[in-house]
């Protein structure tokens, strides 16, 4: 290999000198970032299965809690995040035809769909503060010194006493036991429903901060049609970071909907 | 090695409108009554919209044989990990519901 190389010194600046070539350069380094995706999946994978686990065994917890998040602003937020995987694509497809400008208007326009997502996720978040739903009956607004929820007609209790409503749920057989024990298992689905939208959010801030990395490169010339490669990876993360949502989405807020509605 | 053969915008435009209407698709399928069969219509959805992102959007159609092998290898392992702990849990019928 080493004879082969003749001409070291006009090579792309880019180039490390353990590669042959800019090919072969990136070629690397994109087996690489999917070698690191591919543990990520393995990570987000363990909380999707024990989350299947628990919701097979706990399903109308789970119907109960899943039922009290919003599938509008759910929904609103797949929308927001495949937006943003889109730009994301095309800011690939700029680089690789050197268009300067176009690539860093377009990882601005990721940025902002990104910040878009986490402020709808902030929101939903303060509701679920709002609503006592946090897990562990410590934090929220709500909460007074007895463990008690003032604030609405969506806490533990109330969700508790939906259950025992046979009409709400469609089940005549809940007992009064088994209904406090329901809403005591919703807590359950909130722990994974925080555990995984708030490690997934923490991705996207992640994500945002290599954009904003990426953004800065790009305005100074630095990514063209013979070195693109940080884009390219940025690219796969931001994108992978989308289909972990992709499964979240249908899997957090659409258990039961057409019994329940919006 | 990948043939130079990007991706046009063009072809980004439909893939984004193919997930659009794949959300849209699986919203709305949430509020009609399948039975046992809302999950599963719901994961499937998501199964393509999660291929169209891999193969175009992630560049793995384009790419080379060893990347394909290697994202297949872990998606493998990935449902190996699902499978076998589900049909652990869900068979431990002593336990109580």
């Amino acid at each position: 290999m080493s004879t082969s190389q003749t001409t070291t010194t006009d090579h792309h600046p880019a180039l490390a000198h353990q590669f042959d070539s800019m090919e072969q350069q990136q070629e690397a380094s994109t087996f690489g970032m999917w070698v690191f995706l591919l543990t990520e999946l393995m990570m987000f994978g363990g909380l999707f299965t024990a989350y299947l686990i628990y919701r097979l065994k706990y399903y109308p917890a789970f119907v109960a809690g899943s039922t009290s998040i919003s599938v509008s602003w759910g929904f609103a937020n797949t929308l927001v995040l495949i937006a943003s995987s889109f730009t994301m694509a095309m800011t690939v497809w700029a680089a690789q035809n050197g268009k300067r400008k176009t690539q860093v208007w377009l990882l601005l326009a990721t940025m902002v769909l990104g910040t878009a997502f986490l402020g709808v996720k902030a929101k939903e978040y303060y509701d679920k503060w709002d609503e006592c739903h946090i897990p562990g009956h410590v934090i929220g607004k709500g909460f007074n010194a007895w463990g008690g929820c003032s604030a609405t007609d969506k806490s533990l209790g109330n969700i508790a006493e939906e259950i025992r409503d046979p009409k709400a749920h469609g089940n005549p057989n809940v007992t009064e036991v088994s209904a406090e024990q329901t809403a005591k298992r919703t807590e359950i689905f909130f722990s994974f429903y925080f555990a995984m939208t708030g490690l997934h959010a923490f991705h996207m801030v992640i994500g945002l901060g290599l954009l904003a990395w990426l953004t800065l490169r790009a305005r100074s010339g630095e990514f063209g049609p013979a070195y693109y490669t940080p884009i390219e990876l940025g690219g796969l993360y931001w994108h992978f970071v989308d289909i972990v949502w992709i499964f979240l989405f249908p899997l957090l807020y659409l258990i039961s909907r057409h019994q329940h509605g919006v | 090695m990948s043939e130079h053969s990007h991706p046009t915008p063009g072809l980004y435009v439909v893939i984004l409108l193919a997930l659009v209407v794949g959300t849209c698709l699986t919203w709305g399928i949430a509020f009609v009554d399948l039975g046992k069969w809302n999950p599963v219509v719901a994961l499937t959805i998501a199964v393509i919209k999660a291929v169209l992102v891999v193969l175009f959007f992630m560049h793995v159609h384009y790419s080379s044989k060893l990347t394909k092998v290697t994202i297949s290898a872990g998606v493998f392992w990935l449902m190996i990990m699902i499978t076998m702990s589900l049909s652990d849990y869900l068979t431990r019928t002593f336990l109580p519901q």
